[in-house]
């Protein structure tokens, strides 16, 4: 649609000029088009070639026109003289007919007076290529973008020149950045000067736009030649290979032979099978009985038969191999020609190969930054509630998925996101924490000094709550979403790039270490709660009241846990198990980082995360290995450190 | 006083007899052998919950008795079952192989028989190669063998690593929970040479047997009886002598057995890594009649789900675990098999398919709360062995436990 607009306008354009510039250069496209009318009315892909190149190399300014109404099906030639004008449709069945050169309305003419030029897809995509020069010149930015987006896509050699051409003339400065960019690789894939394709490789090289590698990559393509006794002159020689080393195999280097019909093919034992199976006379073959033949020594004994009988091919075998392979040298060629040219590409594919091994680094440190923070976020709550009161809340996923879901019900009533989630935070705290506070008083409180009990009771009641959500929320994820302002990422280059999401929570994290730092070092809880950590029969003579900081406390990590619900929420889909695929990771996190103490889970949380991160780096395709490998790691941590990183001193390290 | 084995523990022969009445009535009242009054599929049901049963005795003896809470003892089961599916599955393939290929003219080798078996085996994982932990699945006896060998050296190498560094409590929980998730992410991959998530299949034909699953349900609910049975008096063995003494000091005061000169690490070691050759026999038992093993069952939940049932059945006494995993497990199938019926309470329908684990959760709380000693708790009422009055004091770190009995006997 906008195609045949933009057309249109072009179109005015040219009306309103043409008939000055047809008088001052006094040349006409018309003739171009009846030389080549056979090939425009035929309109078949393979012919139109000769038609669009002369139609466009003509240097009219009609030029342009013609091939946007062409293909915008907007060409229509005239049946009694064979000449081509632009038809617009008066009504049903009359048309208005333009000429190309004056811009001057011939006349009105019915439609059984003319044929339409209908070209198909492909020809409009040659037509579109041919435009592209035009394009590129067009007043109309957008459409200069556009062009030089299509080039991009599909860089061809015919599109160097013009793309040249109109760099001068751009103005916007942008735009002028980005051709002349976009002119240095189509310099380095498809010039014909050495020196120009060597300089733009030493121009790129170092830039780490993917569009630069992928330029690079195809001019060091090889293909795996082989030729008798030595390399042929002229040949751009990668590498040449000895059969039997480097895995380049004997039977891989002989079958390239035998494709390139220098050796007789190999006979593989399935072609042996199925060629005795062929030749089975009276229940034997080559005098080998049938029965016999259910070893590779019997069955090569009867094939040898055969092929001395000249029925079969003959056997290869390990000595003709060898000396086929003796007599031929095996070699990788570059398919491009010119040495100085793959030797200054491989140079700067080496350059930014470093490059981005630096940037990668710094983006794996970038997302193990934000995978510790959720770690963080994630295992604070139980950190508290282990550190103080020794006891393991099993349920603690299930309370981040408490939060989860209410940062969910919360969305359905406030469909501003924002606002949403700023009202989802405080409530997620307050819901979680209730449900802390109830457990610790209902459950805990009666299982004191019994942790594995606690541990399993615990467990009932993450069974159950996470049952629970199933049966009030279905198994399908409910979705979390997050503000506007936080979707997209922030991207420093084609590398390294975050998205706004895990930097709020990275920021969520500092926050919730600094307010806990707060609680812990300022407050008349944090102190209760540091007396009752250390000693709490000591602490209860002292006057604090040891059940009541317990059950805060309780309330607190829990409570922390679904505010950690409501950022993973954002990011993670909200699911009833959302809160068991994180379980275990805090465990590691608190194990790791030792109990009782913020910095050991802020330093757990950080190796964890690191750690995970470092390993999926080296096997990237496996997630699963990386945990697996993770896991295995921290048992054998846990032997070096058994009570973690940052381990309590003094009576606090009691039992 | 030196009295008998079965003086001291009068629940062996009662168990025995109760497991053997048991399995007579199952065999009169089956299809294969007898007038068929219960189904093929509940034999099999049976035979699996006895296996679980087993298990269930074993982590009472890491338990309920040493005072190790393992979340790992499914891995170990798992493992079991995969050393003995390896063999099923490559035994069956291969004869499956054989008689495909018998088709052809040429009698076939060797090797093309046994890429033809990876070809079928591995084709679902996009591979045909026989990766190296297969190289004795041609071997009943072997893997037979692994069953018990391959969980045991796991045991031991972690065992000795944790105990080593002297990780206790909750922390050893916790730690044999990861062991048991590494393992399944391990098995989830599909280059861990097992098949990935699809597990191993078609266990439940046993190669070269032609008897219908009628008859081979039987033989196996036989074999889970007598391991059971089996598993019983060893373990009443263990828990009655000096060796028994030991763990159940070792429960209730680590540090003072080790001040008394006994090498602690060293009895949970052998203790951890019996219970975990127990718990491979249990699942080497158990996926045959289950017919499929995948990375699935492994997971930790399993493993807690174990833990439940031997604290429902009651833990310090081993007819309690299996009183739990019988009674848990079979109610269990009940409910979520959707054969209980729904209730309904006019604005709402309760159906138990989704509530039955609210209320496994629910009932496991108040089971810690109020009935430490679970089910089993109620066979001292008949007995009239009550916890001796204490004064008020606290029975010890253990409610379960039964330490002043047991120091009277």
């Amino acid at each position: 649609m906008r195609q045949i607009f933009l057309a249109g306008l072009a179109f005015l354009a040219a009306c309103l000029i043409s008939p000055d510039r047809a008088q001052a250069q006094d040349a006409a496209i018309q003739p171009i088009l009846q030389e080549h009318q056979a090939l425009i009315v035929k309109s078949s892909r393979k012919t139109i070639g000769p038609a669009i190149d002369a139609v466009a190399s003509s240097g009219l300014p009609q030029a342009q026109t013609v091939l946007e109404v062409w293909a915008a099906k907007n060409m229509w030639q005239r049946k009694e003289d064979g000449l081509f004008f632009i038809g617009e449709k008066i009504d049903s069945k009359t048309y208005a007919l333009t000429d190309f050169d004056s811009g001057e309305t011939v006349g009105e003419f019915p439609k059984k007076e003319l044929k339409q030029l209908k070209p198909n897809s492909g020809i409009r995509a040659l037509i579109g290529t041919a435009l592209v020069q035009f394009q590129l010149s067009d007043p109309d930015i957008e459409a200069r973008k556009a062009a030089l987006l299509s080039i991009e896509r599909d860089p061809e050699a015919s599109l160097l020149a013009p793309l040249r051409a109109s760099i001068d003339g751009e103005p916007d400065a942008a735009l002028k950045a980005q051709k002349q960019r976009l002119e240095r690789l189509l310099t380095i894939g498809y010039d014909t000067d050495e020196t120009a394709r060597l300089s733009a490789i030493a121009d790129m090289s170092g830039d780490l736009g993917v569009d630069v590698r992928a330029t690079l990559n195809p001019l060091l393509t090889t293909t795996r030649e082989v030729a008798a006794g030595a390399v042929p002159e002229g040949a751009n020689v990668a590498q040449i290979l000895h059969p039997g080393q480097d895995s380049f195999d004997k039977i891989t280097a002989y079958d390239l032979l035998a494709d390139k019909g220098i050796a007789p093919a190999r006979v593989t034992s399935d072609d042996i099978r199925l060629a005795l199976g062929e030749h089975i006379e009276g229940g034997s073959v080559g005098g080998v009985p049938v029965a016999t033949l259910h070893t590779q020594a019997a069955r090569l004994k009867a094939y040898t038969v055969l092929a001395a009988e000249g029925e079969v091919p003959t056997y290869v075998d390990e000595a003709a191999i060898d000396s086929a392979l003796k007599v031929n040298v095996f070699f990788d060629a570059y398919a491009e020609p010119s040495k100085s040219v793959t030797d200054a590409a491989a140079k700067a594919l080496k350059d930014i190969e470093l490059k981005v091994g630096l940037n990668q680094t710094l983006d794996l440190t970038l997302d193990a930054l934000s995978l510790a923070s959720i770690y963080f976020l994630a295992a604070i709550g139980l950190a508290i509630t282990f550190g103080v009161m020794g006891v393991i809340n099993m349920a603690h996923g299930e309370f981040i998925m408490m939060g989860a879901y209410t940062g969910y019900v919360v969305q359905q009533f406030i469909p501003d996101h924002t606002v949403s989630i700023i009202v989802a935070i405080p409530t997620a705290f307050a819901v979680t924490f209730a449900a802390g506070v109830a457990m610790e008083r209902l459950v805990i409180r009666w299982l004191q000094a019994r942790p594995l009990e606690t541990l399993l009771a615990t467990f009932g009641i993450s069974i159950a709550l996470q049952q629970l959500a199933k049966n009030i929320f279905g198994t399908q994820a409910r979705p979390l979403t997050a503000p506007g302002w936080l979707d997209g990422a922030w991207v420093m280059n084609d590398v390294v790039s975050i998205s706004y999401i895990r930097i709020a929570i990275f920021i969520l994290a500092l926050i919730f270490l600094g307010i806990f730092l707060y609680i812990m070092k300022r407050t008349r809880l944090g102190l209760e709660t540091r007396a009752v950590t250390q000693n709490p029969r000591m602490a209860a003579s002292m006057g604090i009241n040891p059940d009541k900081v317990n059950m805060l406390t309780f309330g607190l990590g829990s409570g922390i846990a679904g505010i950690a619900g409501v950022a993973i929420g954002l990011f993670a889909k909200v699911t009833s198990e959302l809160g068991s695929d994180y379980i275990v990771q805090s465990f590691m996190t608190v194990v790791v980082g030792g109990v009782g103490n913020i910095w050991g889970t802020l330093a757990g949380a950080a190796m964890i995360g690191f750690l995970q991160k470092g390993i999926e780096w080296m096997n990237p395709s496996n997630t699963l290995a990386a945990q697996t490998y993770m896991i295995i790691f921290i048992i054998i941590f846990i032997q070096f450190r058994p009570r973690g990183i940052i381990a309590l001193k003094g009576r606090a390290a009691g039992e | 006083m030196q009295r008998s084995f079965i003086a001291k523990n009068p629940s062996v022969l009662v168990f025995l007899a109760i497991l053997a009445l048991f399995t007579l009535l199952v065999t009169v009242m089956s299809e294969g052998f007898g007038v068929g009054g219960i189904s093929t599929s509940f034999i099999k049901t049976l035979g699996k919950t006895l296996c679980l049963c087993l298990i269930a005795l074993a982590m009472d003896v890491i338990w309920g008795y040493t005072g190790i809470l393992s979340l790992g003892h499914f891995a170990f089961f798992g493992l079991g079952g995969y050393m003995i599916g390896m063999w099923l599955m490559y035994e069956r393939t291969r004869l499956i192989v054989v008689d495909s290929l018998a088709q052809a003219e040429i009698p076939p080798t060797d090797g093309e028989v046994i890429d033809a078996v990876g070809n079928q085996i591995f084709g679902v994982v996009g591979s045909s190669e026989f990766p190296l932990i297969w190289a004795f699945a041609d071997s009943l006896v072997i893997q037979l063998i692994l069953v018990v060998f391959v969980p045991g050296i796991l045991a031991l190498v972690f065992g000795w690593l944790a105990f080593r560094s002297r990780v206790t409590g909750v922390y050893l929980s916790i730690l044999t929970q990861a062991m048991t998730l590494a393992l399944a992410l391990y098995l989830f991959q599909n280059d861990s040479g097992l098949r990935g998530n699809n597990g191993l299949s078609g266990l439940q034909n046993l190669p070269g047997v032609t008897a219908s699953q009628d008859y081979v349900s039987l033989w196996f609910f036989w074999a889970s009886a007598a391991a059971l049975g089996g598993g019983y008096v060893l373990c009443a063995w263990l828990v009655s002598g000096k060796f028994g003494s030991v763990l159940r000091a070792i429960r209730d005061n680590e540090a003072r057995v080790r001040f008394l000169g006994y090498s602690v690490e060293m009895y949970k070691l052998v203790i951890f890594t019996l219970t975990a050759c127990i718990a491979a026999v249990a699942g080497a038992l158990y996926y045959p009649q289950a017919g499929i093993i995948n990375p699935a069952e492994i997971a930790p939940i399993a493993s807690i789900y174990l833990a439940v049932w031997v604290a429902i059945g009651g833990r310090g006494r081993l007819y309690g675990a299996i009183i739990g995993a019988a009674f848990v497990s079979l109610l269990s199938t009940w409910f979520t098999g959707g054969q209980a019926p729904d209730i309904n309470l006019g604005f709402y329908t309760v159906k138990w398919v989704d509530w039955w684990l609210v209320l496994l959760g629910l009932s496991f709380v108040l089971v810690t709360l109020f009935a430490p000693k679970g089910i089993g708790g109620l066979i001292d009422l008949y007995t009239e062995r009550r916890s001796p009055s204490r004064h008020g004091a606290d029975l010890g770190p253990d409610d379960g436990a039964l330490r002043e009995q047991e120091a009277s006997q």
